[in-house]
């Protein structure tokens, strides 16, 4: 049974007050809050078994040693991934995708060899690309959207045989629009290319498979589902991972160096180099468990409700410009939109002042704004402990904001 | 929720910047031969390009173009009226005395900054400082391009 009222209480932080009002926290897909279990295991590891982990023969190492890897298992269980030496543990999402970039596009990607990207990506999902596609002389196709921000359907010839690898996102950060990754990895494979989901949205709003998907690698980041910062994942195909050379080199990552040099230490900490960070992998586990507890079909189910509850509010507000699919069935709960000529940053502060929090911005997206033709958009993005009474706050708030800056608005849109 | 404005937010976006905002002075191009800088912010994509005709060290028209929020576009207003018929080092001087105001605590207005001082309230708000300063960074930018010119010529 989902009860935001009792969820709410699992998150500290909810309590606190901005400028005197009651903290509408909205920012989710920037980074979501962190439930008290999260933040006890934290504090459980470093008052009760800090410790390196795979070399010590000491209590403490081994019970650190296995609750370390006893995330990498739930993390496999919980995308269905079928071993856990897919499973990497890296910063972030970013970090993820740079590790793909480095140590399988640099050896699999030549001259002439086309990457099929989309113009909704986040750039992480770009500037690692461009980076590779500039250093090996390899293409970069775009596919673009319609007017609703969903893919349009041109994937379907930009995908060839020239294609090496189609990186996507699975839901976006900006626009909320979930793309249909099973078919196009379907399409890649079809041609022989390897595909790349940036689950970074995704894996914290839906129920993710990465055998039913189909993907090749799936990045994603701990902290946007209520786990700490400075953990990320990368799950590799496991027929892929063979072919992959070491990303960042040193200590852990080897089996055995002489001055002359070394060997790689088995899959997965060969990707693993020096001491990781063993305290908030163990609190990502936390995070897990809770999300778990609630399930994954619930919390999408949640997130749609409350999503379709909060565009029906907002499409209700004269001027305001909504963003992405207006359908909540096929769309995640990322919500971009503009009021008028309002810049998103003044809506932003205003919003501040009643204790709102929402993102201002180009959502590290600048090409996908570009498509929009608009330099920002402010962003509400919501999650399990928000409920319909934040979303008439900020309602409220917008409407606030507009009477502010009411007359110079109609000047500026005049003139 | 009261209807009235948060009193922070009257801080904030003095009647004077909204005036600004609501009619930008000098938003136009100015006549050849002319010096242009550009400013862009990369928090929100955010463009602000400045330019001035010089008379010798005068900077005898300045103007602006670009899209923004508020507080960067009616800084960018005030700023043309601040520098307008000032020698450059007069507004170089002018600049440091702004960057001042949006980054010292102890700040005390006494640099002739006139009306510019309507934008104290920006340095309360550190994510919002780099709007209020796109202009003068472009100013910037413009005196640097002005003195390679110089340089080569």
């Amino acid at each position: 049974m989902f009860d935001v009222e009792s969820i709410r209480k699992d998150f500290p932080i909810l309590q606190r007050t901005v400028h005197g009002k009651p903290l509408v926290y909205l920012d989710n897909a920037a980074t979501s809050q962190k439930p008290l279990a999260v933040i006890d295991a934290l504090v459980e590891y470093y008052e009760r078994y800090n410790a390196n982990i795979h070399r010590g023969l000491h209590t403490l190492a081994e019970e650190a040693t296995a609750r370390y890897e006893e995330v990498r298992e739930k993390v496999r269980r919980f995308i269905n991934a079928p071993d856990k030496v897919s499973i990497i543990f890296t910063r972030n999402a970013t970090e993820s995708i740079n590790l793909v970039a480095y140590a399988w596009g640099r050896t699999h990607i030549r001259a002439g060899d086309e990457i099929v990207l989309t113009v909704m990506e986040h750039h992480s999902n770009i500037v690692p690309w461009q980076v590779l596609a500039k250093e090996t002389g390899a293409v970069l196709r775009f596919v673009d959207i319609d007017d609703e921000g969903r893919l349009r359907d041109d994937w379907r010839e930009l995908i060839g045989e020239k294609t090496r690898l189609v990186a996507l996102t699975q839901m976006s950060n900006a626009l909320g629009t979930i793309n249909p990754v099973r078919e196009i990895a379907n399409a890649a494979h079809r041609h022989g290319a390897l595909v790349l989901v940036d689950g970074a949205q995704s894996v914290a709003h839906m129920p993710v498979d990465v055998q039913d998907l189909d993907c090749d690698f799936l990045a994603f980041s701990g902290h946007k589902m209520l786990g700490p910062t400075g953990v990320g994942v990368l799950y590799v195909r496991r027929s892929v991972l063979d072919d992959m050379t070491p990303f960042l080199t040193g200590g852990h990552m080897i089996s055995k160096v002489t001055l002359e040099e070394t060997t790689w230490n088995e899959l997965p900490w060969r990707f693993e180099a020096g001491t990781p960070n063993i305290a908030d992998v163990i609190a990502f586990g936390a995070a897990i468990d809770y999300l778990e507890g609630i399930g994954m079909d619930a919390v999408r189910r949640h997130d749609e409700a409350l999503t379709t509850y909060a565009l029906d509010v907002l499409s209700q507000i004269p001027n305001l410009k909504l963003y992405g699919p207006r359908d909540p069935s096929d769309r995640g709960c990322a919500i971009s939109f503009n009021y008028g000529e309002l810049h998103p940053h003044d809506l932003g502060t205003v919003l501040d002042s009643y204790g709102i929090a929402i993102r201002a911005g180009h959502h590290c997206a600048q090409p996908l704004m570009n498509r929009l033709g608009v330099p920002a958009t402010a962003r509400a993005s919501l999650y399990v402990y928000n409920r319909r009474e934040e979303i008439d706050v900020l309602a409220e708030g917008i409407q606030e904001a507009a009477r502010f800056f009411g007359d110079v608005i109609d000047a500026r849109t005049r003139a | 929720m009261s209807s009235t404005p948060e009193p922070e937010l009257d801080e904030l976006y003095k009647d004077l910047i909204l005036d600004h905002y609501r009619r930008p002075r000098n938003r136009r191009p100015v006549a050849e031969p002319k010096v242009v800088g550009e400013g862009f912010n990369p928090l929100c994509g955010d463009e602000i390009a400045v330019e001035v005709h010089f008379n010798g060290e005068v900077m005898a028209d300045v103007g602006f173009e670009g899209r923004g929020c508020s507080l960067s576009q009616a800084s960018a207003s005030m700023m043309t009226e601040a520098v307008k018929g000032r020698t450059v080092a007069e507004a170089r001087s002018l600049i440091d005395a702004f960057a001042r105001m949006m980054t010292d605590p102890d700040f005390q207005p006494s640099d002739g900054l006139g009306d510019l001082e309507a934008f104290t309230g920006v340095a309360k708000y550190p994510v919002r400082v780099k709007c209020a300063t796109l202009a003068w960074h472009a100013l910037l930018d413009l005196l640097g391009r002005r003195g390679e010119a110089q340089e080569e010529g």
